[in-house]
């Protein structure tokens, strides 16, 4: 059994650094990757209801026709608040929950390769999520679109795009370091024998997601930045009166907001095919062409962001260029389908929840990945542009794909991370209604697309004969929220069970499932050696020679463990970096610094002073060596 | 932690290259000088009225040049293992490209 | 930062082993150095696309001053030597060097910044700020964003100063020196860029000599 033993000298610091590992406190001085994706994943499941709480508001507004339950000033806050949360706070910090918890698991590792910075990262995502919702309480909460779009971002008047502008660089720091710490984490402390092409498809897709970030980040803080000095110094980037042009904020927006929505579902893809193999007891088909297939869409993802401006007037060539590279990228995506389709095809499949979902995700992302193949087509996009179709292509993909792939994710890995299965019926329940409220919702919105319902309007006349749809999908959405309310009870109701998990209850291949559930802080008694993909599953099963799959005599796995090349002589303790105030404390700088550029330098300057304590306490702390 | 490359210390004279080498300080020296002459070119030819039709595509060969000698010297780049280069290159190449794209699109050439 | 599975001695020349040998702090750098070029990118060519689109002056042939500009550069490019002198001292124990270089990297540094903000005082002087023009706009902050890089790089020099008195910095522990001349040797080949894009490639106003 090892030991694990944390420093706590004093030396070097001016608080006594904290020791705890256990208890609510240690979850505000955790640098744990596990802690910290619970924290993620907690959290941006708050902001889910609350992001779902704004589109049930909005689905009343357009039941019917003429109505003024939410006034035009409100209601586009509404959308707008509605966009920023489902996409920042909701299925990215979804996503870096999973990451965090399952990327050093899944690679056999300890921790991340930095962990209070892993810490910081979701300190100053929660501190910006907080600061752009405060704005509902300050003046007035964003109202331009979560795309922001100039002059009408710049000119307005209220200071909700301020809290736009502020709230999103702060994520989008967290985001950019968390990018930096999770490849870092990737490339350099995989266990011994995992080779890139070992590695589970989860982990090459979080390997893609945090280049993606890195290259996206940067080019939308400057257009945040740009946009914050207009509004807030009247400088004259998009100004058109002094030579500006609001067209820039365009491609700086969307040069980032692209490869952003290969950000938001390639860590679902990764997911889906993990589980898609476990529940049909086959590996994973053309293993390599899917890892090819995301790194494919990364790149091309840089080359399409034009595609959502096709109605802006760049010219034909250019438009041409962008619909030509938009149909390509559907190529590697079409493979990956396929090969889940392969992975499943004569599997012995188990239609546990995890695979509802995963089959759900498979099916509806299709749907919103054939209605993307008509948006490339410019001359169809001129028509379905600023319509319902558009909103309809991307909640199949972002909710039938993205939310879909993490609800399957959640009920996979809930035994692991807490020790308990969430209710198989109630999954099934959650999974049917979710599916059917789902489709009702956005369905229908093709059809008021195509018939000419414009996007971000606050409501309708009767005569325009889009009323049967809109109460159709208004309904819909309702029906999601019942089926939300089921997992919610679900995932509360397993806290009344006790904690008394095997380490393998789907009977998986990759090798967080070879360790406990929940792990112990080190996550590996010892460090594993890696000999294949599905590592774990070939330690549990061999194939004869007529292809039949049987468990290896147990002790056959007591080879990996005597081969280990962990340096741990018996009884050597097991060093892990202690937490640490630091992170949270040079977290808390950043939104002071926010209020400082809306209500007075006095709050700039507070806001200095504790980020430059928190790095300096932070640089100061003996970390674990 | 410091690289534990070979040869350590100040390195004299000797060519550059070869892996796991670090160039001493007189090398450093020698290509400061460098830089500074170019800059000076730079500056010189900015002036001349024969040079102005080669201008622009001068001074981005001399930035070119004095980018490269930082990036490859200073940074150590030729020396280093290849991965730092291929994220560096990365990003770089990332940039020109879609910026080049962007101001194509803006018809600025 | 986690060793990976290693009770690791705080006094050894600890490598832990990664999965490519390298530090994982050197890779984190580099990786943040490429994202770094799509923030500069962007600044840069907002700066280009804005070249000759302000519809009211200064423009720059009006403000720009090239030789005091050039001083700044040969500046920068001089506190890159002595940043690379100050690592070259470390990696070969010389701590007392170390400081010197340091000291200096971190002057010029400051004499770079204090020559960037006499220039752009003379400049609103002469009618430029931040939200005269395009011009104003663009040049302020590209300019802006790379002094800040530079103050932080600063910062961050004076931080290793300081830890070298601690003791904190030795031959064998030398890697946050490399790091931060990493860093420094960024910033200044962004100079290298923003130097010949914005002040010596011309905006058709012919330049003038100097005397002339």
């Amino acid at each position: 059994m090892a030991s694990v033993s944390v420093p706590t000298d004093r030396r070097g610091g001016l608080l006594r650094r904290p020791s705890a590992t256990s208890g609510f406190w240690s979850w505000f001085t955790t640098v744990d990757h596990k802690k910290i994706g619970i924290l993620y994943g907690i959290t941006a499941f708050a902001f889910f209801l609350i992001g779902g709480g704004e589109a049930l508001l909005i689905r009343v507004q357009l039941a019917r026709p003429d109505q003024d339950f939410l006034n035009a000033a409100v209601y586009n806050e509404m959308f707008t608040m509605h966009g920023i949360t489902m996409v920042f706070l909701v299925v990215m910090p979804l996503s870096a929950a999973f990451f965090n918890y399952f990327l050093p698991l899944m690679i056999g590792a300890r921790d991340v390769a930095f962990p209070r910075l892993n810490a910081f990262s979701y300190w100053a995502f929660l501190f910006g999520g907080l600061f752009v919702y405060s704005s509902w309480f300050l003046g007035g909460a964003p109202n331009g679109g979560w795309f922001g779009y100039a002059p009408n971002s710049v000119v307005d008047p209220t200071r909700g795009m301020t809290f736009y502008a502020i709230g999103l660089l702060i994520t989008g720091i967290a985001s950019t370091v968390s990018a930096f710490n999770l490849a870092v984490t990737v490339i350099n402390m995989r266990a011994p024998g995992m080779t890139l092409f070992r590695m589970p498809v989860f982990v090459w897709m979080g390997l893609v997601v945090q280049l993606l970030l890195a290259f996206s980040l940067p080019v939308i803080t400057i257009g945040l930045v740009e946009l914050l000095f207009d509004r807030q110094f009247g400088t004259r980037f998009f100004d058109p009166a002094s030579g500006g042009d609001p067209v820039l904020w365009q491609h700086l927006f969307w040069l980032f907001g692209h490869p952003e929505v290969y950000i938001l579902i390639l860590p679902a893809m990764g997911i889906v095919s993990e589980i898609l193999p476990v529940f049909a007891r086959k590996p994973l088909f053309g293993y390599q062409f899917v890892v090819f297939s995301g790194i494919a869409i990364g790149f091309i993802g840089f080359g399409v962001w034009a595609h959502h401006m096709f109605a802006v007037g760049l010219g034909p060539a250019a438009n041409t260029a962008f619909a030509v590279s938009t149909m390509i990228i559907a190529i590697p995506t079409g493979v990956k389908i396929f090969n889940w389709l392969g992975t499943l095809w004569k599997g012995d499949i188990r239609f546990a929840t995890p695979m509802l979902f995963s089959i759900g995700f498979i099916a509806m992302f299709i749907i919103g990945g054939l209605s993307g193949v008509t948006h490339a087509v410019v001359p169809s996009d001129y028509q379905q542009t600023d319509t319902y179709y558009i909103v309809a292509h991307f909640h199949y993909v972002l909710f039938g794909g993205a939310i879909f792939g993490l609800f399957a994710g959640t009920y996979y890995w809930w035994p692991k991370v807490f020790g308990r299965l969430l209710n198989e019926r109630a999954g099934k329940v959650h999974f049917w209604l979710m599916l059917i409220g789902f489709n009702m919702t956005f369905g229908p919105m093709h059809v008021l697309g195509l018939q000419g319902m414009p996007r971000r309007i606050q409501s309708y006349p009767d005569s325009l004969g889009l009323t049967f749809w809109n109460t159709v999908a208004s309904i819909g959405a309702f029906i999601i929220a019942v089926s939300i309310l089921v997992f919610l009870v679900a995932a509360i109701a397993s806290f009344r069970k006790p904690k008394e998990m095997e380490a393998d209850p789907w009977d998986a291949r990759t090798l967080e499932w070879a360790t406990s559930s929940p792990p112990p802080e080190f996550n590996f008694e010892e460090i594993p050696v890696v000999h294949s993909i599905d590592d774990l599953w070939h330690q549990k099963y061999a194939e004869t020679e007529g292809g039949r799959v049987v468990p290896v005599a147990a002790g056959g796995s007591g080879e990996a463990a005597a081969a280990s090349h962990d340096g741990d002589a018996p009884g050597h303790g097991i060093h892990l970096p202690g937490p640490s105030y630091y992170p949270l404390v040079a977290s808390l700088g950043l939104p002071l610094i926010g209020y400082g550029l809306i209500f007075g330098v006095g709050f700039a300057v507070v806001g200095v002073v504790v980020l430059l304590a928190g790095f300096f306490g932070w640089i100061l702390e003996p970390s674990a060596e | 932690m410091a690289d534990t490359d070979v040869a350590h210390g100040a390195a004299p004279e000797s060519t550059p290259g070869g892996h796991g080498r670090h160039p001493g300080p007189k090398e450093y020296i020698r290509i400061a000088i460098i830089l500074a002459v170019i800059t000076a070119a730079e500056v010189a030819i900015y002036y001349i009225e024969g040079a102005q039709e080669f201008l622009v595509p001068l001074l981005f060969l001399f930035s070119f040049i004095k980018f490269t000698l930082v990036v490859m010297w200073f940074m150590h780049l030729k020396f280093d293992n290849r991965l730092y280069a291929r994220f560096f290159l990365m990003g770089l190449a990332g940039a020109i490209t879609l910026f080049l794209i962007v101001l194509l699109l803006f018809q600025v050439f | 930062m986690a060793s990976v599975g290693r009770a690791a001695d705080a006094h050894l020349v600890d490598h832990p082993a990664t999965s490519t040998g390298l530090p994982n702090t050197k890779l984190a750098i580099w990786l943040f150095l490429a994202s770094d070029c799509l923030l500069f990118g962007a600044l840069i060519s907002t700066y280009v696309l804005y070249r000759g689109a302000s519809i009211e002056g200064p423009f720059p042939a009006d403000v720009f001053d090239i030789p005091y500009t050039s001083v700044s550069s040969f500046v920068l490019l001089a506190s890159s030597l002595t940043m690379v002198l100050a690592l070259a001292a470390i990696q070969r124990g010389d701590v007392g060097r170390l400081r010197v270089w340091l000291l200096a990297t971190a002057l010029l540094g400051l004499t770079f910044i204090g020559g960037q903000v006499y220039e752009f005082t003379t400049f609103v002087e002469e009618g430029l700020t931040l939200r005269t023009n395009v011009f104003g706009t663009s040049f302020y902050v590209l300019t802006g964003f790379h002094g800040t890089h530079v103050g932080v790089g600063i910062l961050m020099l004076l931080t290793l100063l300081g830890l070298s008195f601690g003791g904190r910095i030795t031959q064998e522990r030398s890697e946050s020196v490399e790091l931060v001349g990493l860093y420094w040797h960024f910033v200044d080949i962004v100079w290298i860029v923003i130097f010949t894009v914005v002040y010596l490639i011309p905006t058709g106003n012919p330049p003038v000599a100097p005397g002339g």
